[in-house]
Formats: C-alpha cells, structure tokens, sequence
C-alpha cells in the first residue's frame, strides 16, 4: 500500500534520517518508537512532504510521487504539486497538537477537505462528517462548536474524524496523545483502536508502548536517524535484541 | 444663508469619502501583496518592499503627496518633451490624492498585514497542506479568516488615520470638506462654527466606522471569543 525507500534528510549538516525504509501492506498497523530527536516525527512528516526529504522515494499504492531537486537546498520537491496534493488526500495525518482550524467549527472542519480535495457536494460531506464524528463518539451539540471550545481528546477525536472523512489509502498519526493530560489519553486511544481493528492502514509515531505492543503489526525502532530494530511487537518487546532498544524499553515499562 | 453653507460644506464630506474608500481599496492591495512579498522566499522582493515601506513611513504625507502633485507629472511632461511628444499630462487632485494616501497607508497595512500573516500558527497551514488543500485555497479559507482578526486593531488604526489625511489633499485644490469649511469660514467670519462642523464630521466617521469594525471584529473572533475576553 504504501512503500518509503532510502529515505534521508539532514538539516543544514546535521543528518537527522540516515536511510529508513518502510514497507505497509493494507491493514498493516506500524508503530514508530524511539526517544526524542531520533528522528521518527520527521520520518512521518516526510511522507507526505511536510518536509522535504534530500533522498528517498516514496510509493503510494504502485503510484510513486515524482521529485525533482531544489539546486538551492538540494531538498527533494514535488515534480508536479497537482500529484502531490492528490496523494496527500489519500494520505490523512492526525497531528499531535490537533491543528484543527480554530475559525470553522467542528463540522466545517471535518467537510473542508472532502469538499475541495475530492470534490464532494456539501450534503456528502455532511453526511460523511456527521457519521465520522459519531464513530469518534462526539454527540450532535459538539457539531457547532469551535475547536476551542473542547477538551484535549475531544479535539484530537474531531482531528481523527476529520482524517477518517478523507476515506484515506493511510493514516499517519504523529504523536496523537503527546500533548494530551493523561486523563484524556485514554479516550484516543481507543478510537485508535477501533480503527486498528477495522484493518485500516496505519503509522503510528508514538510513545505509547501499550499500544504499540498490543495494536500494532510491525514496530520500527528508531535511533539516531536509523532503524536500530524492527519486527513484530512480540519480538521487540519480548525479545529486544540490541542494547539500545533494551535500554529505551526499561526506561519505559518500569 | 448659513445653512446653505452647511449644506455644501457637508456635501464635500461625500468626497472626502470617496476619497478615503478608493485609497483604502488600493492600501489594502498594496498592503496584502507588500506583507506577501515580505514573507515570501524572494530576497529581491522583501528588499524592494523593505525599501517601500522604510521610504514612505519615513517621509511625511504633505512631502509626499506635494511630490506626486506637482513633481511627479512635471518630470513626465519633461521626459514626453524631450521624446518630442505633445501630450501633456496633468493630475486631477482626486486622482493624486488616491493615489498618494494608497500608497502611504499600503506601507502601513503592509506592516498590519505582516504581523497578522506571522500570528496565524503554523499548523494551520500545515493541516490544510497535509489533507490536499492547494495554496490559494489554503490562504483564502484558512489563513485569510485567521489573519484578518488579527490584522482588525491595526487595519482599524490605519483607516482612522487615513480617513482624516484625506484633509491634506484640500491642499492641492480638491473640495473636500476641509477646503468647503476653510471656504465658508472666510466667506461668513465664523470660522468657529465651520472648522467645528469638520470636526464633527471626521468624528461621525470614526465613530460608525468603530461601530462596522466592532461587528466585524466580532464575526471574526469566531471560536476565538473567550481568548479575547
């Protein structure tokens, strides 16, 4: 479904991904673990070009998104934006500080995209938002509220009802409950896991071990701009295999 | 008698108002593509308008408005001369004072702007790239509505000031208000009485033009109110 190949990106001459490859088959669920500044938010982010990787391919369901170099920054960029804008509508990403649009309600939130990207009547993409938000479990009075008006999780389940409204190919989920009291974590997370078990495609950069242990298909642990370590959850967190990855386990499941 | 005067003097209110809107409409785009090109990639484009906004801010209307009456059409008249043409080119006061108070109060919503397209966080964009959305669209549905609540304190001070330099364009000939009251004021010996009935006028404009923006600024604060409060 969806292929990354060779992916590098460095910032001025610091090299923060030093090749990742990535391989998600349909109802595949991939977690990303890694501590901070291993570099798995911007691996996430390069997929759909939020940041410009220096090296890599990326292949979306046997259609591969055509690059060009920018001579200035020597970033990869986007041949064609018109491909680029297609395949991100394919690709949704739940953001970890929600990003929701602060001026639109809850509903034009979720009917935005759908409406302009994949050319939806408003009355489809009512619909299609109305269900999605019920599916996150936001009743009918949230509908007209503003994003401010919610609490942490609910937005983040508007966030993902938003996602789910693009009927994506993928969805990349960045640190989904990072910026959530812990009280509210919870709530995400088991929207996150209803989808997981729908079989819907995922990526998922996390530091929740509970989920990436129970939920996912394949964990990649990330070091330092490399995968240190990648398999089955079992495997990784079971049966660690390098020094790092023991390390960054014990320091979290204490 | 005097309340034909009235009259009159209040009629040139309406070009005075006139006046204001046509140099407003051109400050607005002024200011939209100055605060774009300041944000832009381009270091060739935020130089030039950097060089725009320090010269006009730095350099007081009158200078500036006396330019573009009397010398900027002298200097085109001197160069259509040399080229052997007959046309000469002459400036209506309407048409220079647009022109000058556009470009003046473009430089100032050039800043407004600038500060307002900063203040709209950047995940905002980021969503909308990141679900499909192309440029225009994300500026026009996304960063517009943002930015034009912040953008309302500074716009609102900018068009207050703009409205009363419309004043300094009786200085060229133009009978607006201003130059209606100083007028009436030297016909009739009551002066008092005219230069207070321009007053009340500028004040009148202010007044409902607060009273527009508030509405609009409520519009705006849309999902921002209990911030604001």
């Amino acid at each position: 479904m969806l292929t990354v190949n060779d992916l590098h990106k460095r910032y001025g001459d610091h090299e923060v991904i030093k090749g990742v490859s990535l391989d998600a088959k349909a109802g595949d669920v991939i977690s990303i673990i890694g501590s901070s500044g291993s570099g798995k938010s911007t691996f996430l982010r390069c997929i759909n070009f939020l940041e410009r990787p220096h090296q890599g391919e990326i292949v979306l369901d046997g259609e591969r998104l055509l690059t060009t170099r920018d001579r200035r920054t020597g970033e990869l960029m986007p041949k064609d934006r018109g491909q680029l804008q297609r395949m991100r509508g394919r690709l949704s990403m739940v953001f970890q500080n929600f990003c929701l649009w602060s001026h639109m309600s809850v509903l034009d939130n979720v009917m935005e995209a759908p409406m302009h990207v994949h050319g939806l009547s408003r009355s489809e993409a009512r619909e299609r938002g109305e269900a999605n938000l019920a599916k996150v479990g936001l009743g009918k009075d949230a509908f007209g509220k503003y994003p401010a008006h919610l609490s942490g999780g609910q937005q983040q389940r508007v966030a993902i009802a938003r996602a789910l409204c693009m009927e994506p190919d993928v969805m990349l989920f960045d640190e989904p409950t990072s910026a959530l009291d812990p009280e509210l974590v919870g709530e995400v997370l088991k929207v996150m896991q209803t989808l997981a078990e729908e079989g819907r495609t995922m990526i998922v950069v996390t530091h929740e071990m509970g989920f990436a242990r129970n939920l996912s298909t394949q964990t990649l642990f990330l070091h330092q701009g490399l995968i240190e370590e990648q398999g089955s959850p079992a495997d990784l967190f079971d049966r660690p295999r390098s020094e790092r990855l023991q390390k960054f386990l014990s320091g979290r499941l204490k | 008698m005097l309340s034909d005067y009235i009259t009159t003097v209040l009629a040139a209110g309406w070009v005075s108002l006139q006046l204001a809107f046509v140099a407003l409409v051109l400050a607005v785009v002024l200011g939209l593509l100055g605060a774009l090109c300041k944000l832009s990639g381009s270091r060739a484009l935020r130089i030039v308008v950097g060089m725009y906004t320090t010269l006009v801010r730095g350099v007081p209307d009158l200078v500036l408005m006396l330019l573009v009456f009397y010398s900027l059409p002298a200097l085109l008249n001197q160069g259509l001369e040399a080229m052997g043409s007959d046309l000469f080119i002459e400036f209506s006061p309407f048409a220079a004072g647009c022109a000058t108070l556009g470009i003046i109060f473009g430089a100032y919503m050039t800043e407004t702007f600038r500060g307002a397209l900063i203040g709209v966080p950047h995940g905002q964009v980021e969503a909308a790239h990141a679900y499909g959305l192309g440029r225009v669209h994300t500026f026009r549905r996304i960063v517009l509505p943002q930015m034009i609540r912040l953008a309302l304190p500074g716009f609102t001070n900018n068009w207050l000031v703009l409205v009363k330099a419309t004043a300094l364009v009786s200085l060229l000939g133009l009978q607006d208000i201003m130059f209606r009251a100083r007028g009436a004021a030297e016909a009739t010996g009551k002066p008092f009485t005219f230069y207070l009935i321009a007053g009340g006028f500028y004040l009148a404009i202010t007044l409902i033009s607060l009273l527009v923006l508030m509405w609009v600024g409520r519009r705006y604060a849309a999902g921002h109110r209990e911030l604001t409060r």
